[in-house]
């Protein structure tokens, strides 16, 4: 049976007011944006005209051999790019990524390895490139050590991470037995590690490949070059090919990267 | 050598103490002499201090003070490499099996010689035909078929492991071996077991085995010497015939359990 209710009882779910007052604050905020940036149905209906109007000229795709053969050859340095960026990332992130692991080594080595690894993040890519193709001079050279230094902030940060939440058990049984600081890296860390590394680097792959296509724009080689000197042309036709070979592109990289991935596990 | 000069014990810990926050010891002042032969139970109560003593010997813990000495070297002051040098010699067997998970179970027994490994021959997995003989002998010797060796060690199951973690501190060639909880993570029938095997391995090769246990029946079993301890100090030590329940009742407190 129940009994009489109890007055003294807290509620189950009480008001939570300062995320009322968040929430409340975000809506605010969005509206008064929308209305100082313009954003507003009258301006995306006027600006649906004109990109029916770029469509309308995209397609056909054009398929001319010249266009085709200059595609090929900048779509084959991107592939280039993002090789080998990723590789050279990738295995700089192995010592930045372990030197930035607070479990593992002394804490002002890993202050200073995580403040390495927070100035390869802060820049957008296309601004690293720049930073090159000034340095460096225009070409494949700069778009990919640009790519070399965001991969090494990606991975190492995340690399870091992984490391950082390994078993201790583990490291403890192997320093038990006497052996060597690197003998432990080799045979407690390496192996809980090295599967979600390689998942990673297979990632960075990915996001290379994508940004390989990028770093041309701003004449750090490979596809962009093309696909912007086509925009500034107004060859949208030329831009639909090259859009639809950098999808076909990515999706096989996908498909390729999550069957790696599940091998690795 | 330690300096009241006892030249038979082959592990003298002399005066440890530690602290891992200033002024509140868990270990004070524990003074023992651990033969060369024979399998010492050490009892007590979770958090008492005995997991920290037996990790002081190996330097897996810092002492805060005190001696330690083994092989004529004072453990409790060694570092770096001298320290690794040490450390080959005692071998190790631990509550949660401490594998490596991702590696095979013949990876896991050689870690036991990583301490006599260059880095090269290490990552190569370059052990000699010697090791890997004996790493098959031991996978055999601790009741586990050869056909366990390539197999993950994350597939076996806990007295599996716990066998496993046994022969990788065989492999070691230890003069001495520490188990702390070795039975704690199992079920009363592979308790039995695992104690048979390692009290049994360790007599056939003279080995001596310092065992962390809260089973006092286990210890009464097994142990030649029961070392009780509470609060962080040597309560008991002696005899297993000797421990009665008045002693139990200082080491644990209470008596409802008895």
């Amino acid at each position: 049976m129940n009994g009489p209710a109890l007055p003294s009882r807290p509620a189950a779910f009480p008001a939570n007011w300062p995320v009322r007052i968040a929430y409340a604050g975000l809506l605010v905020y969005t509206l008064y944006v929308c209305s100082i940036l313009d954003v507003s149905l009258a301006r995306l209906i006027s600006g649906l005209d004109h990109a029916a109007k770029l469509f309308g000229r995209m397609f056909p795709p054009n398929s001319a051999p010249d266009k085709l053969s200059l595609i090929a050859d900048g779509m084959i340095e991107s592939i280039q790019i993002a090789v080998l960026s990723t590789f050279l990332g990738t295995l700089l992130s192995l010592p930045l990524g372990l030197a930035a692991a607070r479990n593992l080594v002394p804490l002002w080595l890993a202050s200073a390895a995580r403040m390495v690894i927070a100035v390869c993040r802060s820049f957008h890519p296309i601004i690293i490139s720049i930073l090159f193709v000034k340095a460096v001079g225009f070409g494949a050279l700069a778009g990919m050590l640009a790519l070399v230094i965001s991969s090494m902030g990606f991975v190492s940060k995340l690399f870091a991470e992984i490391l950082e939440e390994i078993s201790l058990k583990q490291i403890e049984a192997i320093r038990a037995t006497g052996a060597s600081f690197t003998n432990v890296l080799i045979f407690a860390v390496v192996p809980q590690v090295i599967g979600r590394f390689i998942g990673l680097s297979v990632y960075q792959f990915d996001s290379n490949l994508r940004n390989s296509t990028m770093v041309g724009i701003v004449g750090g080689g490979g596809i962009g070059a093309a696909l912007f000197t086509a925009y500034q042309r107004f060859d949208y036709d030329v831009v639909l090919t090259i859009l639809l070979i950098i999808i076909a592109l990515i999706i096989l990289c996908e498909v390729a990267s999550s069957r790696i991935r599940l091998v690795t596990q | 050598m330690p300096r009241n000069g006892q030249e038979q014990a082959l592990l003298s810990i002399r005066h440890v103490r530690k602290e891992y926050r200033p002024g509140e010891p868990v270990l004070k002042d524990i003074t023992l002499d651990i033969d060369a032969h024979g399998v010492t139970a050490i009892i007590g109560p979770s958090g008492t201090g005995k997991s920290t003593l037996i990790r002081c010997i190996n330097r897996l813990v810092n002492p805060t003070a005190g001696e330690i000495w083994f092989g004529g070297q004072d453990l409790a002051r060694l570092e770096g490499h001298a320290l690794r040098m040490a450390r080959r010699r005692i071998g190790m067997v631990f509550q949660e099996y401490n594998l490596v998970e991702r590696l095979s179970v013949i990876e896991n027994v050689l870690s036991g010689r990583l301490g006599y490994l260059p880095v090269w021959r290490a990552l190569l997995r370059q052990f000699s035909e010697t090791d890997i003989a004996r790493a098959f002998e031991l996978i055999e010797a601790v009741g586990l078929s050869a056909d366990f060796a390539t197999r993950r060690a994350d597939q076996l199951s806990g007295g599996q492991r716990q066998r496993i973690g046994i022969a990788r501190a065989i492999m070691q060639d230890p003069a001495l071996i520490l188990a702390d909880e070795p039975t704690s993570s199992l079920d009363p029938k592979t308790s039995v077991e695992i104690m048979e095997l390692l009290t049994g391995i360790a007599a056939d090769r003279g080995i001596p085995v310092v065992i962390n246990i809260h089973n006092v029946e286990l210890a009464k079993r097994y142990a030649g010497r029961i070392i009780g301890m509470t609060g962080g100090q040597v309560v008991y030590d002696g005899a297993p015939d000797g421990l009665t329940d008045h002693h139990l009742k200082t080491i644990y407190g209470g008596e409802m359990w008895l």
